[in-house]
């Protein structure tokens, strides 16, 4: 994903000489050669993100699009109040950029686990909140967040999934992408954890279980027709983020199958359960330690509809 | 009386209106600025009242956003709007906020009120002038409690860093806080040397005598490359005796003879 976002940048300031990035100084290597093609579109403000985002303000409001960059909490949570009163209030045109959404620096401990920044992220009034699931719906992420005014919030993972997109399918955000159809259940996924849900649903679909899977890249504004259609045509929703259950993806679905005039279906939530990783592990350890893997997502499915988890799964689980 | 020394006297009156009216405080900090303010907007900034985005306008950041009232009216009184809505201020429905917006209010740049945040915006806008090769100033104030902030010191870096000598910062440096002064409360001295050290050109100036004022505020560098900072050395609630140097006056409104006490002094003045 890191690397389509930079081919992506790369070619955005090749045509566009207002394109800016920012970086607290992170990104040793990857941004190397971007800054010397572009050494005016090109700033390391030093290990200062508060700093960063009101340089970023200053440099919006005299016309310029930037991109800030840092590794997710850095870039979010250490500089919140200059996002909220001076970026986002001032609706400049900024995207910030998180390296190392969830896990993506699991064996470097809790302070670069980024687990709760898409809540809020999402509390923040005019931002835009994006996760994509794929290096294919980050490059377009990154080129329309730049051409949406106001904030963006871009949540990437170093690795993450690198083939081409699976379906046939147009990028637009706010518009989640259906990776996978299917009519007895739904699983609604952000950021690179999407390739779990992919596997939950082969595993479904091997007993019998239909999963449709929706890649809901966009957090904010959120694609409120594919819930409401995925409530309406299939049993029970079951989201999956790699983040705190509390007030991402899995609240943001909840809230429209609250508001919104659906069918009464099963409902459940793929995510860390409200607590603080201390757990030591690269991101597929910890996914399958705090229960965020395939096999617990296809074992959460089942017990929502009712059916016995089989043994298997069982054993996978407590391992 | 000079321009800006009519101003300033100016700024003062429609203030202690605007707090009297509106029940609010930080009486005490406006009037501390009110000097520095008025020069800014007599003397020195570039600025085209009738198309307040004229690009080659010089830009201001208030950061110490509490003492937006002293703008609000500087702006009134430079023609970006009419003088009768400053009575509006802090009123219900109102656009003038106590803390300085610029949703609104022609002529502020940047809505602030959370200290510590108008610096690294100003050096953003002074950046992106040294780019574009545009010779427009950056002018910023900051209160010197306001320095007890650690974003205003990455700021403070990043400036001189990026040799910014288009960008001004003057401290309003009363030595009162919002509980007791700078010095028993996060001292800050040596001040000046912090500056200096940071990489700064400083100047020292009594922030209420409109003649140095103007001496420090016109001069482009000449050390080169450096931003500049003038320690603007004030009395908190400058104007009426009785506020003077008090915190009390960070939070009190005048009314009843307070305000008419307050009202004669200036008059007189």
């Amino acid at each position: 994903m890191r690397d389509a976002f930079v081919e992506k940048l790369t070619e955005l300031a090749e045509n566009d000489p207002s394109i800016m990035f920012i970086t607290a100084d992170l990104g040793f290597g990857v941004f190397t050669e971007y800054a010397k093609r572009f050494p005016k579109q090109y700033l390391n403000v030093g290990v200062a993100e508060q700093n960063m985002t009101g340089v970023a303000t200053g440099l919006a409001l005299e016309g310029r699009t930037i991109f800030t960059y840092s590794i997710a909490n850095f870039a979010t949570l250490r500089c919140l109040e200059q996002i909220r009163n001076d970026a986002a209030y001032h609706n400049a045109n900024i995207t910030i950029v998180s390296s190392g959404g969830g896990f993506t620096y699991g064996s470097l401990g809790m302070s670069h686990h980024a687990t709760e920044d898409i809540a809020i992220m999402r509390a923040l009034p005019n931002i835009a909140v994006v996760a994509p699931g794929t290096a294919w719906e980050t490059r377009y992420a990154t080129e329309q967040l730049t051409q949406r005014p106001g904030v963006g919030y871009l949540r990437i993972e170093k690795g993450g999934n690198k083939e081409p997109h699976w379906a046939e399918c147009q990028f637009e955000l706010g518009k989640a992408i259906t990776v996978k159809n299917g009519n007895d259940i739904t699983l609604i996924s952000t950021g690179g954890i999407l390739t779990e849900s992919i596997l939950a649903a082969e595993k479904l679909s091997a007993q019998g279980i239909s999963a449709r899977v929706i890649s809901m890249h966009t957090v904010k504004p959120i694609d409120r027709a594919a819930i409401i259609k995925a409530a309406k045509e299939t049993k029970a929703i079951v989201t999956v983020e790699e983040h705190n259950i509390l007030g991402g993806l899995g609240s943001a679905v909840a809230e429209v199958l609250t508001l919104e005039d659906v069918p009464k279906i099963k409902f459940g939530q793929i995510g860390l359960k409200d607590q603080y990783s201390s757990v030591v592990g690269d991101q597929g350890y910890l996914r399958s330690f705090y229960q965020l893997d395939h096999t617990s997502i296809v074992n959460k499915v089942l017990s929502l509809i009712g059916k016995t988890i089989p043994a298997e799964s069982l054993r996978e689980t407590i391992i | 009386m000079s321009n800006s020394e009519a101003l300033a006297l100016k700024i003062r009156q429609h203030t202690l209106d605007m707090t009297h009216l509106g029940g609010s405080s930080h009486i005490g900090s406006i009037f501390s600025i009110a000097d520095v303010v008025a020069v800014l907007y007599r003397d020195i900034m570039q600025f085209e009242s009738s198309n307040p985005d004229w690009d080659a306008r010089d830009r201001f950041i208030l950061s110490k956003g509490h003492a937006g009232a002293a703008v609000y009216a500087a702006l009134a009184e430079s023609g970006f709007f009419d003088v009768s809505k400053l009575r509006t201020h802090y009123q219900n429905g109102s656009v003038l906020s106590g803390h300085v917006s610029h949703k609104g209010v022609p002529g502020v740049e940047l809505s602030t009120g959370s200290l510590g945040h108008g610096l690294p915006v100003a050096c953003g806008m002074a950046y992106a002038a040294k780019l574009d090769q545009k010779t427009h100033r950056v002018f910023s104030i900051l209160s010197d409690g306001e320095c007890d902030e650690g974003s205003n010191w990455e700021a403070i870096l990043f400036a001189s860093h990026h040799k910014l000598d288009n960008l001004t910062v003057v401290i309003d440096h009363n030595k009162l806080q919002s509980i007791d002064t700078t010095d028993e409360t996060l001292n800050l001295n040596p001040f000046p040397d912090k500056w200096i050290s940071f990489g700064w050109q400083v100047k020292e100036v009594d922030g209420h005598d409109h003649v140095q004022l103007r001496e420090a505020l016109s001069v482009r560098q000449e050390t080169g490359n450096k931003p500049l900072c003038i320690i603007a050395h004030t009395t908190k609630g400058k104007g009426v005796s009785f506020m003077e140097n008090s915190v009390l006056w960070h939070y009190r409104s005048a009314q009843g003879e307070e305000y008419l006490a307050a009202k004669q002094e200036l008059e007189k003045s």
